[in-house]
C-alpha cells in the first residue's frame, strides 16, 4: 500500500525530502533558518492560543472547579463516586455506542454522496449541495422535533405502515446521519472534487481494475479527508443533545444531555462537573487517537479545478447511483424539512400563514419575548457574521502556522483546536457566565460575548477545512514564488491564499452555519431582548399550546430559510471563483 | 571577478553527503553545464545558489558578497523549475508578471516586459492563455519567460529541456543558446543529457556522488575525459583496463596502441569507436559481429572478441553504411592510436553485462 501510494503520489521527493533533511541537519545557516521558520509560527499561533486560554480553557475550568471544590479543597473523591453508579454507567456506554454507529451509518450513506456531488454533473447540483447543508445548521431542537413529527404518532410512517420508529433508537440514527450527512459530503467531496482523476487513470492503465484503482489510489488520497469527517461526525454525535433530548426519552441519554439535567434541572453542580471531565477525556482520547493516525497521512496531493473532475454519468451504473443518492436525499433530508415547512402552514382550519404573522409581534407571543420573535432573525444574522469574522482570523493564523511540517508541540496544538467541538457547550456557556463577569473582563453586558461563544465552535471547521488543502499545496510553487523575489509573507498571500480561497469560503460557509445554529452555549449568555433564532425556537417549543408549537416551526422554517439563502449565494461565489482559472 | 563563487559547498541529507566540498566559479556572461547522473547532486547545487537549500558547510558568493543570511526572495536569482511550477490559479501573462511585481515594476512598464519575454521564448500574444491549456513544451516556454522576465544577475535552469521530445529539444538548445549570448545572461544549467549540455555550454562541469569530476569545455572534455567514470558517462564503452608502457597498453582485448607522452601504470584506456578499424579475420584481435545499429549516416557495430581469455568485454565500432559486416560474419579488429586516451585511474563502473 505505501509503495503504490508513493509511487502515484507526485511527491515533491528530493524538493521537500531536501528542505526537510536540511532543516534537521547540523549547521549554522540550516540552525538559522528554522529557527526562524518557529518564530513566524509561534507569533501566527500567539492569537489562537490566547482566544483558547481566555474564552475556553478558562471558563470551563472555573465551572470544573466550582465542581470539585468545596470550601477552597478539591474534592477528588467525587469522580470515583460518580462513575460508580450504574445510571452514569449507562449513559457512557449508551453514548459511546451511538456515537460509533452513528458515525459508521453516516458513512456508509454519505460516502456515495459525496462522490456523486463530487464527480457527477446533473441539473440543481449545487441547489442541491447547499439544501443537504441546511439540516446541518438547524437547532438541533427543531431536528429532534421534526423527526418525532416524521417518525413518531400519526406521521408518514405510522399512516400508511404502522411503522412507529420514535421509540428506538432508530431514530437517534437517523436523525444523526440527516444532521452530518452534509459533513461527510462537503469534507470529502471537496477534496474528491479536486483529486486529479488521471491518477486513477494513471493506475488502471498499470493495470488496476476500477474497484482496486479506487482502493490504492482515491481512497489513501481521500483518507484524511474520510477521517476527519469521521472524527467530527463522532464528536458531534458523542456530545449529541437536542436531539437525543427529544428522541431519547428517559431510556436514552448521551453524556451532554445529562450534563444539562445535572445543571439546570437537578442543580448537581459536582456530578455535572464530573461528567464533564468525562466527557472532556473521552473527546481528548479520540483526538489524541486521530492526531495520531493521520499525523503522516497529508501527503502533496495534485489538486485540479473541480469543474475539470465533474462529468454528466454514463451507463446504467452510474445513473443508478446518482438515482439512489437523489432518492436518499429526498427521503433523509427533503422529507423532514418538508414535514417541518408543512407544521408551519398548518394553522388552526386549514393551511396558511398565520404563524408566520404572529411572529411579527410582541403581543402574540403572550408575553414569552420582549421583542417580536422576527427580531431574531437579524440578531442571529449579526452575530453569525461577527463570528465567523473572528472564526475566520483566529483559524486561519492557526491553520496557517500548521502548514509547515512541525513537531510534538504543534501537533498537539492541531488536536487542541478540536476540543471545543468535543466539550460540553453547556458548560462552556455556563463557565461564560461565571468568568466574564468581573474586571478586567467584564463581557457580561456586552454583545460580543455570543459572537465570541459561536466562533470557538467555527473555528475547528475553519481548521479543519483550510489545513488539508493548505497542506496539499506543492512546496516548490513556494519556492518559485520565493525565487522569483516574492517574501515569505508575500508568498503566503500570492500563492496560498489563491489556492485556499475556495477552502476558506467552504469554511466561512461552515463557521456562519454553525453560528446560526448554536444552541447550547447560547441559551446561557444571549439577553432576553436580543435571542438568536435557535434560543426564540427553543423558548417557543418550551410554552404549551398550538400557537406557540406552530410559531416554531414557522421560525424554524425562517432560520431554515436563511441558512438556505446563504449558503446557495455561497456556492454562487465558488462558482464564480472556479470560472476564473 | 565572478559573478557566482561556490566555495567548499557540502550539503548533508542524514548520513547521505547531496554535495562534498564542492568548489565553483562561473565568469559573467558564461553559460556553465553541471551534467552528472541522477543523484549526482546537480539539483542540490542549484538549491544552494537560491538560497532554497542551507548549506552545513561552505560559502556562495554572488559578484563577491556572501549569500549566507541573505534570504530566497532578496538574491535576485532566476530559477526554472524541472516540472515548470507555474501558478495554476494565473494565466500566462500572470506568470510571466509575477517576478516583476515582486519587484514593483509599475505595471505599465510591466506589461511591456511580459510581452518582451513571451516574444524571447516565441509565445507572442499568449498572456491570456490558461496555463492548464499549455502544452508541455509551452509550459516549458513559459517558465523561461517568468524565469528571464525580471532579468535576474544569475539564471539557473534545472534540466530546462528534460521533458520535451527530441526535435523540439534540439531545437530549442539552438535557440537557448541565440538567446543567451544575446541578453548576455549568465547561465548555471543542470542536466543529465550530455547532448544537450554540450551544445549550450561554455563550460561543462560533470558531477558524480557530489563530487566535482571534471570540468572544462565540452570539447575538452568529450577528447579528455578525466576519468574512466566520465567516459562511461559521456557514453563511451570501449574503456579497459591496462596496463600502459611506453607506445602501448597491455589489456584483454590485446596490445592498444596508445598516443605519445601517455602517462604509464596500471590505468585504464578509452578506445573511441571510430578507433576501431575493422580488417581481415587473419588480422589483429578475431571478433564475431554481435549487433548493428543504424545512426544515421554511420553504423555503431558490436563485436564479441573471442580470444583465448574469453575475450574482454564487448566492442563498439563505427563504420560507413557500405563498410558494415553483417551480424554473425567474423572480423579481425586493431586499434588506431589517434583514438585511444589513457585514462588515468583503473575502470571502477562495472561493466556492461557481455
Amino acid at each position: 500500500m505505501d509503495l503504490t501510494r508513493s509511487e502515484v503520489a507526485p511527491t515533491p521527493g528530493a524538493g521537500t525530502g531536501a528542505t526537510d533533511g536540511a532543516a534537521n541537519g547540523p549547521g549554522t545557516g540550516a540552525r538559522g533558518r528554522a529557527g526562524r521558520a518557529n518564530a513566524v509560527r509561534l507569533a501566527l499561533m500567539a492569537l489562537p492560543v490566547a482566544f483558547f486560554a481566555v474564552f475556553f480553557a478558562y471558563p470551563v475550568a472555573a465551572i470544573v472547579g466550582r465542581g470539585l471544590k468545596a470550601d477552597g479543597v478539591w474534592r477528588f473523591g467525587r469522580v470515583g463516586d460518580v462513575l460508580s453508579r450504574p445510571d452514569i454507567l449507562d449513559v457512557l456506554w449508551f453514548t459511546t455506542w451511538q456515537a460509533f454507529a452513528s458515525t459508521a451509518l453516516t458513512l456508509l450513506i454519505a460516502l456515495p454522496g459525496a462522490y456523486v456531488f463530487a464527480r457527477f454533473d446533473f441539473p440543481g447540483r449545487q441547489f442541491l449541495r447547499a439544501v443537504v447543508t441546511v439540516p446541518f445548521v438547524l437547532p438541533t431542537v427543531v431536528v429532534g422535533t421534526a423527526f418525532l413529527a416524521l417518525l413518531g404518532r400519526g406521521g408518514p410512517l405510522d399512516e400508511l405502515w404502522g411503522v412507529r420508529l420514535d421509540t428506538t433508537v432508530w431514530a437517534i440514527l437517523l436523525a444523526h446521519v440527516f444532521f452530518n450527512y452534509a459533513v461527510v459530503v462537503r469534507t470529502v467531496g471537496g477534496l474528491w472534487a479536486q483529486l486529479d482523476p488521471r491518477q486513477e487513470e494513471a493506475a488502471r492503465v498499470l493495470g488496476a481494475g476500477r474497484l482496486m484503482a479506487w482502493w490504492r489510489v482515491t481512497l489513501p488520497a481521500l483518507a484524511p479527508a474520510v477521517a476527519a469527517a469521521a472524527l467530527m461526525v463522532f464528536l458531534f454525535t458523542f456530545t449529541s443533545f437536542g436531539v437525543v433530548q427529544i428522541l431519547g426519552g428517559p431510556a436514552y441519554s448521551t453524556l451532554e444531555v445529562e450534563i444539562y439535567r445535572q445543571t439546570a434541572q437537578l442543580l448537581d453542580l459536582p456530578t455535572a462537573a464530573v461528567l464533564t471531565l468525562v466527557q472532556f477525556a473521552a473527546v481528548g482520547g479520540v483526538l489524541a487517537v486521530h492526531a495520531w493516525t493521520v499525523r503522516r497521512r497529508e501527503g502533496a496531493l495534485r489538486l485540479v479545478d473541480p469543474a475539470l473532475t465533474a462529468r454528466r454519468p454514463r451507463g446504467a451504473g452510474q445513473w443508478a447511483l446518482l438515482g439512489a443518492v437523489l432518492g436518499t436525499v429526498l427521503l433523509l433530508v427533503l422529507l423532514p424539512l418538508g414535514v417541518l415547512v408543512e407544521r408551519s402552514l398548518d394553522v388552526p382550519g386549514g393551511y396558511g400563514f398565520g404563524f408566520y404573522r404572529a411572529l411579527g409581534s410582541v403581543e402574540a407571543s403572550g408575553g414569552t419575548f420582549l421583542v417580536p420573535p422576527l427580531e431574531a432573525v437579524w440578531n442571529s444574522l449579526r452575530y453569525a457574521l461577527v463570528a465567523t469574522a473572528v472564526a475566520l482570523v483566529v483559524g486561519g493564523l492557526a491553520a496557517a502556522a500548521l502548514t509547515r511540517r512541525a513537531g510534538r508541540l504543534v501537533r498537539g496544538f492541531d488536536a487542541l483546536l478540536m476540543l471545543p467541538l468535543g466539550v460540553s457547550a453547556v458548560t462552556v456557556g455556563f463557565g461564560f457566565l461565571i468568568t466574564l463577569d468581573k474586571p478586567p473582563l467584564d463581557l457580561r453586558a456586552s454583545w460580543i460575548l455570543v459572537p465570541l461563544a459561536q466562533a470557538l465552535v467555527g473555528v475547528p471547521f475553519v481548521v479543519r477545512t483550510m489545513l488539508p488543502v493548505l497542506r496539499a499545496v506543492d512546496g516548490r510553487l513556494r519556492e518559485a514564488a520565493a525565487v522569483l523575489g516574492a517574501s515569505p509573507l508575500r508568498v503566503w498571500r500570492e500563492v496560498d491564499l489563491p489556492l485556499v480561497r475556495r477552502a476558506s469560503l467552504v469554511a466561512a460557509g461552515f463557521a456562519f452555519a454553525v453560528s446560526l445554529g448554536e444552541f447550547g452555549a447560547t441559551v446561557f449568555i444571549a439577553r432576553p431582548d436580543r435571542p438568536t433564532l435557535p434560543v426564540a425556537v427553543a423558548r417557543l417549543l418550551g410554552r404549551p399550546g398550538e400557537l406557540n408549537y406552530g410559531q416554531a416551526m414557522a421560525l424554524s422554517t425562517v432560520l431554515m430559510v436563511v441558512c438556505a439563502v446563504s449558503l446557495l449565494a455561497l456556492e454562487r461565489i465558488r462558482t464564480d471563483r472556479s470560472g476564473e482559472f | 571577478m565572478a559573478l557566482l563563487t561556490l566555495s567548499d559547498i557540502t550539503v548533508r541529507f542524514g548520513d547521505r553527503v547531496a554535495l562534498d566540498a564542492v568548489d565553483l566559479e562561473i565568469a559573467e556572461h558564461e553559460t556553465v553545464c553541471v551534467l552528472g547522473p541522477s543523484g549526482s547532486g546537480k539539483s542540490t547545487l542549484l538549491r544552494v545558489v537560491a538560497g532554497l537549500t542551507p548549506p552545513d558547510g561552505g560559502r556562495v558568493l554572488l559578484e563577491g558578497a556572501d549569500q549566507s543570511g541573505v534570504p530566497v526572495h532578496r538574491r535576485g536569482v532566476g530559477l526554472m523549475f524541472q516540472d515548470h511550477q507555474l501558478f495554476p490559479q494565473r494565466d500566462v501573462g500572470g506568470n510571466v508578471a509575477f517576478g516583476l511585481r515582486m519587484r514593483g515594476v509599475p505595471r505599465a512598464e510591466r506589461t511591456g516586459r511580459v510581452a518582451e519575454s513571451l516574444d524571447l521564448v516565441g509565445l507572442q500574444g499568449a498572456e491570456r492563455r490558461a496555463v492548464a491549456e499549455l502544452s508541455g513544451g509551452e509550459q516549458q516556454r513559459v517558465a523561461l519567460a517568468r524565469a528571464l522576465a525580471p532579468r535576474p544577475r544569475l539564471l539557473m535552469l534545472d534540466e530546462p529541456l528534460g521533458q520535451l521530445d527530441r526535435g523540439l529539444r534540439e531545437r530549442l538548445v539552438v535557440e537557448l543558446r541565440g538567446l543567451f549570448g544575446r541578453l548576455g545572461t549568465t547561465v548555471l544549467a543542470v542536466t543529465h543529457d550530455q547532448g544537450e549540455a554540450f551544445a549550450l555550454a561554455d563550460r561543462v562541469v560533470v558531477m558524480r556522488d557530489g563530487r566535482v569530476a571534471q570540468t572544462g569545455t565540452p570539447v575538452a572534455v568529450w577528447q579528455r575525459p578525466a576519468s574512466a567514470f566520465v567516459a562511461r558517462f559521456l557514453g563511451f564503452d570501449n574503456v579497459v583496463d591496462a596496463t600502459v608502457g611506453g607506445d602501448a597498453a597491455d589489456t584483454v582485448w590485446g596490445r592498444i596502441p596508445v598516443p605519445e607522452g601517455s602517462a604509464r601504470g596500471e590505468r585504464s584506456v578509452l578506445v573511441r569507436p571510430a578507433g576501431v578499424r575493422l580488417v581481415a579475420p587473419g588480422e589483429g584481435l578475431r571478433c564475431t559481429v554481435e549487433a548493428r545499429t543504424f545512426r544515421g549516416s554511420r553504423v555503431a557495430v558490436l563485436l564479441r572478441p573471442d580470444g583465448p581469455s574469453g575475450g574482454g568485454p564487448v566492442l563498439e565500432a563505427e563504420c560507413g553504411l557500405r563498410d558494415a559486416p553483417r551480424q554473425g560474419a567474423v572480423v579481425g579488429v586493431v586499434f588506431a592510436a589517434e583514438d585511444v586516451v589513457v585514462l588515468p585511474d583503473r575502470d571502477t563502473r562495472l561493466r556492461r553485462p557481455s
